[in-house]
């Protein structure tokens, strides 16, 4: 890391976090920057959410150092970080109401009450859901609770915000929605979020940067676009949208070396049996096995020669004709660039 | 498939099935409960014939005039001055057990601690309150344990307090208060730690994380959360204690407290109108407390 960069808002040192045998977190070493907007995303178990909770303070590194902003956080108690967290159950105070709530942080802090109400009314226009300040939690759809949960955390202004699955409990239609909100909000205040996911379309949706957990673990920390197009792990390539991972003799007998590859589904071309490849493209030929009609693309999978079988999408630029299902069993030829299969460390 | 008349009419009539289930239960509940409520209400309108000793069956407010006696306003004020005082010690006694069972304990933990507070209630309550009237005897194990630390004359000092000293501590208010928070006590612990297990973590995760240092967690989050559970438990040791006679009996002096006052009216003097005017009391009291409870707030958390 040169030293004319930015002092990252976090910094995990070789930072470990274990419970008895397990190795929730697991010698993990990490920058995140100011005023990005970075997903941990993973499979369940993976030790994102429990970073979450060590850069809250509300667990501590079993070993390994935690810097915010530039400072060591060593043993900070919760309420002494300038770090604020949506929580996955939203956790709002049951016995007060929304105005309550989100007026927690600066009544805790002496703010006055006529401040506090004006800053309650501005948080409410922000994640628009005005007028609902007398109601209490209780009476909110799963929605309105997310927004009254992202309201009371940015309301203290903090420089950095935690969100902990923040749309795992809402329906896909409002999801995609709040993901563009949330993006919207985080470029408008410019303050660094850190979002916990297991949805990979929602990480490469909304981040900047995003880092892949495996047991504790991250295989793979990049753009969104340089960890779909570029995956450094057979497990990255599986877990970050859908991927053919061929190795071992089928990769000998495609690439003429048995070093392991992934291929992305919609970077094969399916051709008909007898037209000759382009120049430089891979070629493998095979019999088309299962159709499966997604309206806007349709999935085949096509077993080839070696014995592999091979996931292919297509974009169904023209009305499908007839029985999609006829083409089973049809023979067809599969090309694709030769530099789009990417070479992946098989880790286990 | 077998037919099954009787099932299938009763699944065709649903509401005569639910009317069927229910019909006992709101039986028992309105003729026993309510009803015996009703009888008693009645009764405390009518009065004792002084002359013939019978009880007069018609209607008048004599009976309630008698209430507000001098002797019988003293003992309304005793019983619910004990009352308050019990259930503020037991509340303060039970929260950190509450807390610690609810929040902190390993199930192992916890499970120990809940048999704890369950055990006693398996025993004789006569036998527990006989046994406080021996630990608190001149010679028992509390006078013995003053004795041996040097501290007898800060017993003697103790008991010679207007009020709530006596001769002994086993004819004392301070004997009859132990008595009543030591019996009563795991009414309070139980619904409190209900209470406070209901609260999730990451509400206290949440406001550590909006500023709030622990005594303001405890203050703004833990302590309203556990309020209905606390209102709860002070039903119950107010309200026994308004009616208890055992503990004043064996433990107190010649003063009497509600629970006595109607024994000795209905038993010894065979006085029910007057009985029955006490026992319609700690229900007046206890109503005026639940409205007070509400409109603090006690119930808004539920």
């Amino acid at each position: 890391m040169p030293d004319d960069s930015p002092t990252p808002v976090v910094r995990f040192r070789n930072v470990s976090r274990h419970f008895g045998d397990v190795r929730a977190v697991d010698d993990i070493s990490l920058d995140i920057l100011d005023g990005e907007f970075f997903s941990m995303l993973g499979p369940s178990g993976s030790g994102k959410t429990t970073c979450l909770r060590l850069i809250a303070g509300f667990d501590t590194p079993t070993s390994g150092e935690i810097d915010l902003h530039g400072a060591p956080a060593g043993r900070l108690a919760p309420f002494e970080r300038d770090v604020n967290t949506v929580f996955q159950d939203y956790a709002l105070f049951p016995h007060m109401t929304v105005g309550e709530n989100i007026a927690y942080g600066p009544a805790i802090r002496g703010v006055p009450r006529e401040d506090r109400e004006r800053q309650v009314a501005e948080m409410l226009d922000l994640v628009r859901l005005p007028g609902v300040a007398d109601r209490k939690p209780a009476q909110l759809s799963g929605g309105q609770r997310q927004r009254v949960a992202l309201a009371r955390a940015l309301i203290n202004r903090p420089r950095l915000l935690l969100l902990d699955e923040p749309l795992g409990a809402l329906d896909l239609k409002l999801r995609q929605q709040m993901q563009i909100e949330l993006k919207g909000i985080q470029e408008r205040l410019g303050i660094t979020f850190i979002h916990v996911t297991h949805d990979q379309e929602e990480a490469l949706a909304m981040s900047d940067r995003l880092a892949v957990f495996r047991s504790g673990r991250i295989d793979q920390i990049g753009t969104p676009a340089e960890v779909y197009e570029n995956p450094a792990t057979a497990f990255v390539a599986d877990f970050v949208g859908i991927s053919n991972l061929v190795h071992g003799p089928d990769a000998q007998a495609i690439t003429g070396s048995p070093a392991p590859f992934t291929i992305r589904p919609e970077k094969i071309r399916m051709l008909a049996a007898d037209v000759a490849p382009g120049p430089g493209d891979l070629t493998v030929d095979g019999t088309i096995q299962d159709v499966v009609y997604l309206g806007m693309h349709t999935r085949y999978r096509v077993t080839v020669t070696s014995g592999a079988v091979l996931t292919v999408v297509a974009q169904n630029r023209e009305a499908a004709a007839g029985d999609v299902q006829a083409l089973r069993g049809h023979p067809v030829r599969l090309s694709w660039p030769r530099d789009q299969g990417r070479p992946v460390e098989n880790r286990s | 498939m077998k037919r099954r008349p009787f099932a299938s009419f009763l699944f065709r009539h649903p509401r005569l099935a639910l009317a069927l289930l229910i019909l006992p239960p709101i039986l028992w509940l309105s003729i026993v409960n309510l009803g015996s409520i009703a009888s008693l209400a009645v009764q405390s309108f009518f009065r004792l014939d002084d002359f013939t000793g019978m009880v007069v069956r018609e209607f008048t407010l004599d009976t309630w005039r008698q209430l507000f006696t001098p002797a019988n306003l003293d003992i309304i004020r005793r019983t619910v001055v004990m009352a308050v005082c019990v259930t503020l010690a037991t509340a303060g006694l039970a929260f950190p057990v509450a807390y610690y069972m609810a929040r902190l304990a390993t199930p192992r933990v916890r499970a120990f601690l809940t048999l704890a507070v369950l055990l006693p209630l398996w025993s004789s309550y006569l036998v527990r309150v006989y046994a406080w009237k021996l630990i608190l005897a001149k010679e028992g194990v509390v006078s013995w344990l003053f004795d041996q630390a040097g501290l007898t004359w800060l017993l003697d000092g103790i008991l010679e307090m207007p009020l709530i000293g006596g001769p002994s501590l086993s004819v004392s208010w301070i004997g009859i208060f132990l008595a009543f928070t030591y019996v009563w006590l795991p009414y309070m612990i139980l619904p409190i730690e209900a209470a406070l297990e209901k609260v999730p973590e990451s509400l206290l995760e949440a406001s550590s994380d909006l500023g709030a240092r622990p005594r303001e967690t405890f203050r703004r989050v833990v302590l309203p959360l556990a309020f209905p559970g606390i209102v709860a438990g002070s039903i119950f040791t107010f309200s026994l204690t308004l009616g208890d006679f055992v503990v004043p009996g064996v433990l107190g002096n010649s003063s009497l407290y509600i629970g006595q006052a109607v024994l000795a009216h209905q038993g010894t003097a065979g006085n029910i109108p007057l009985a029955a005017v006490f026992t319609v009391v700690p229900m007046g009291i206890m109503c005026v407390y639940l409205v007070l409870a509400r409109r603090a707030g006690a119930f808004e958390a539920l």
